[in-house]
């Protein structure tokens, strides 16, 4: 069930987010978490958490907010903008995939705890390949006794370390199906990976004989896991294009501000002229991000193509403008103390996440009926 | 007593039901004197051209709100001739700065389409950089004595006026020393030259001017201000501006709509090449995202936000039709090097390669609205303008 807001309670609550962010996820905190490297902060978890946050996508009935996929997205440029360390990815990946099934039993045990915060947890969706495609599953289920039992391998799962839940994405003999792990069980490994955005926590989980319970019934569920992935494309569009319009602002007013040659850098037609290329890929990140979570809301008969062009163009977007804004900084921005490079860092990351640009606009054509 | 929304709407219905006939609808030709002149009289002196302007002007002074009710009523039935206070770029620079005696005279045959008109602003040496006119107007009695070229005029052949500026002080700076005026284009100094461009057609005119000859009262303006009522008409000329970005011009029946591209593809049996297939898809999204960009402008300037994205919409379509024409030529490879009738792909593709620059370098290049976004939406510096407070005798050109 979807909660309607009116368009002053989603500007309220964005005020909300955005003064929370800018009081508690300042770039010092930002870079206090990355040299933790577990990519999480408690005590700003605690508060995202009292604002519903990680609920966004949860039914009222199960402790959410259940806002869906329009707010979802607008909250996500907020946290792309001040480059937010947190599990809400994971959230919203397993909110979409606990949905999917449609098992309220399911629902009522472990939404709750991710709609208040307190259960935080992994997707493992994809394996060494790393397409978040079902080919890419490389983790195998088999039957034993009454119960089932994985091996294999799940690759670049988000905040793995410091789950309370997995999620697994298996292959079994009537296709993918979905299962459910404690991070406890036996013959469960779990590797952090050396991660080149340092606020984005990234885990190997190897499967021998790890016991599993199977939440997806028989035949293949593939499709839904699909769903779920778009629902986690949408968010993080949101996060690419807040991020993207975050960097093009400080981008053109460091134009603005810095003089070189007696002149603001900004006067100069090569700098004025990239400035005005980037606003057009910002806000076309915006466009494409904000479609795209307003048709999977509305349920349009074309929202997985709209999810499509939005995960590449947010994807290309980010990427373009944090990389020409170092450029257009100059010598400063190639310095570590600088918050350039921290953005170019996520944005290179979320372009990899739940399939490449490339792999989109294949997606894409194919929906445009090619 | 005035109308409530309903009232109006059912006035306006009702006098449309009386005056006009759908079967007199002709083919308009998009320059020179109206068809319809004697219905646009009818509608003139029934208030509904103009209907925000004074009375004594020919308006009801009605609001905006109410004007917009007319038009649509208009539009319902395909009649010609209301919102002009909103569209009508010539009568709205007269209105706003010509002398009362001349706006009298001339306001209601450019409402009512009895004149004709034309644009006199490009020069060989004056295309982005607008100030730098050369064309000279100098004051003889009650007249001025024109000489100069003007050029990228549409409908010079066959405009009965010219909205033309002229420099009248070239001691002042580039900005300050040009002039508005009505010329009178019927007359032995105006020669009228067709343009041919790039794509072998000819959509324009070079304008020669030989000792034409401007009555003083055809000044719009005060004399030397004419680069401030020259911002009056651009402004209107931009609100009414499309993107002039045009198909293809086989009359083939072309596959329409995002999935255009992938058909062509299909059909020049390349759409399994993956390169393309990657390029198809990213200019069917920039053309989504162009879209997507304009709605969203709408729906804030609706909200009363004003959107940076409205200057966008020049730039991406630029890109679009350029990256969309090479895509074209690509799909068919040698086919491209041919043209005419009997190759509709080839020459489709090679007319969208030509002309995307009517978009990238036409009202401005995409280099000058980079440094208009720059500027105005970005609030960045000025570039250092050498030229700005010289005297324009002085300014190097050519």
């Amino acid at each position: 069930m979807t909660t309607r807001l009116s368009t002053e309670e989603l500007e309220a609550f964005l005020d909300s987010l955005r003064r929370l962010l800018a009081d508690r996820c300042t770039e010092a905190d930002v870079r206090r978490v990355m040299e933790a490297g577990d990519g999480h902060d408690p005590d700003l978890w605690r508060h995202l958490s009292d604002m519903g946050v990680p609920g966004l996508l949860v039914d009222p009935a199960h402790g959410g907010l259940g806002a869906g996929p329009a707010v979802l997205e607008r909250a996500m440029e907020e946290l792309g903008a001040s480059l937010c360390p947190s599990p809400i990815l994971s959230c919203v990946l397993a909110t979409a995939l606990v949905d999917g099934l449609g098992d309220e039993a399911v629902a009522a045990r472990l939404l709750p705890g991710i709609a208040d915060g307190s259960t935080i947890p992994a997707v493992a969706l994809t394996g060494p390949r790393a397409k978040w495609t079902a080919d890419s599953v490389a983790v195998a289920a088999s039957q034993r006794g009454n119960g089932w039992q994985l091996d294999g391998q799940a690759a670049f799962v988000l905040h793995a370390a410091l789950a309370d839940l997995l999620l697994v994405v298996a292959r079994t003999d009537d296709g993918i199906a979905l299962f459910e792990v404690s991070p406890d069980a036996a013959g469960l490994q779990i590797t952090a990976l050396p991660a080149f955005d340092r606020t984005l926590p990234l885990a190997d989980i190897g499967f021998t004989g790890v016991e599993a319970t199977r939440l997806s019934p028989a035949g293949d569920w593939w499709a839904k896991v699909e769903q779920a992935l778009d629902m986690g494309r949408v968010a993080l569009a949101g996060e690419q294009a807040g991020g993207a319009r975050r960097v093009f602002e400080f981008t053109v007013d460091y134009a603005r501000n810095r003089h070189q040659f007696g002149r603001a850098i900004g006067s100069f037609q090569a700098i004025k002229h990239m400035s005005a290329d980037l606003l057009l890929e910002s806000e076309s990140a915006i466009s494409a991000a904000r479609h795209a979570a307003q048709s999977l809301a509305d349920g349009a008969d074309d929202a997985a193509q709209s999810i499509s062009l939005a995960a590449f163009a947010c994807a290309d977007a980010y990427q373009r403008v944090t990389a020409d804004s170092i450029q257009m900084h100059g010598g400063i921005a190639f310095t570590w103390v600088h918050p350039a490079h921290l953005y170019l860092r996520r944005a290179r990351a979320d372009a990899q996440l739940l399939g490449a640009s490339a792999a989109m606009r294949e997606r894409f054509i194919q929906q445009l009926g090619g | 007593m005035p109308w409530t929304d309903e009232e109006l709407a059912a006035e306006v219905r009702a006098w449309l039901g009386n005056n006009w006939d759908a079967t007199r609808k002709v083919k308009a030709e998009s320059f020179g004197r109206s068809p319809y002149q004697p219905f646009l009289e009818q509608v003139l002196a029934a208030g509904w051209a103009v209907p925000s302007w004074p009375k004594e002007v020919g308006g009801l002074g009605l609001s905006s709100a109410q004007g917009r009710i007319i038009e649509r009523e208009f539009a319902a039935v395909g009649a010609p001739g209301a919102g002009q206070d909103r569209h009508n770029l010539w009568a709205n620079t007269a209105l706003a700065h010509a002398t009362p005696e001349f706006r009298d005279e001339i306001v209601p045959k450019l409402l009512t389409g009895a004149v004709g008109m034309c644009l006199l602003y490009s020069e060989p040496g004056a295309g982005s950089d607008l100030a730098a006119v050369r064309t000279r107007a100098d004051l003889e009695g009650d007249q001025y004595r024109v000489n100069g070229q003007k050029v990228w005029t549409s409908g010079a052949a066959v405009a009965d006026y010219g909205m033309l500026i002229a420099r009248t002080d070239w001691d002042a700076p580039k900005h300050k020393g040009i002039s508005f005026f009505f010329l009178p284009m019927k007359q032995p100094g105006i020669e009228v030259r067709p343009l041919r461009q790039i794509t072998d057609e000819a959509h324009f005119n070079e304008v020669f001017i030989t000792d034409a000859l401007v009555p003083a009262a055809n000044l719009l303006g005060p004399l030397n201000g004419g680069w401030g009522v020259l911002q009056t008409a651009l402004a209107y000329e931009r609100s009414v501006m499309g993107d002039g970005a045009r198909g293809p011009r086989s009359g083939k029946a072309a596959p329409k709509g995002d999935g255009a591209l992938v058909e062509l593809a299909r059909e020049a049996g390349v759409l399994e090449d993956p390169l393309l297939r990657q390029d198809i898809a990213q200019v069917t999204a920039w053309k989504i995202l162009n879209r997507l960009n304009n709605a969203r402008a709408k729906a804030e300037l609706s909200r009363g936000t004003s959107s940076p994205i409205m200057s966008l919409g020049k730039l991406a379509m630029s890109r679009i039709l350029h990256q969309e024409a090479r895509l074209r030529t690509q799909m068919l490879g040698a086919e491209s090097l041919l043209e005419g009738p009997d190759h509709p792909r080839a020459e489709d593709a090679n007319f969208l390669s030509l002309n995307a620059y009517f978009t990238s370098i036409g009202g401005g290049t995409d280099q000058i609205q980079r440094n208009i976004i720059g500027e105005r939406v970005l609030g960045l510096p000025k570039e250092p303008e050498i030229d700005r407070e010289m005297p324009f005798r002085e300014v190097k050109s050519g």
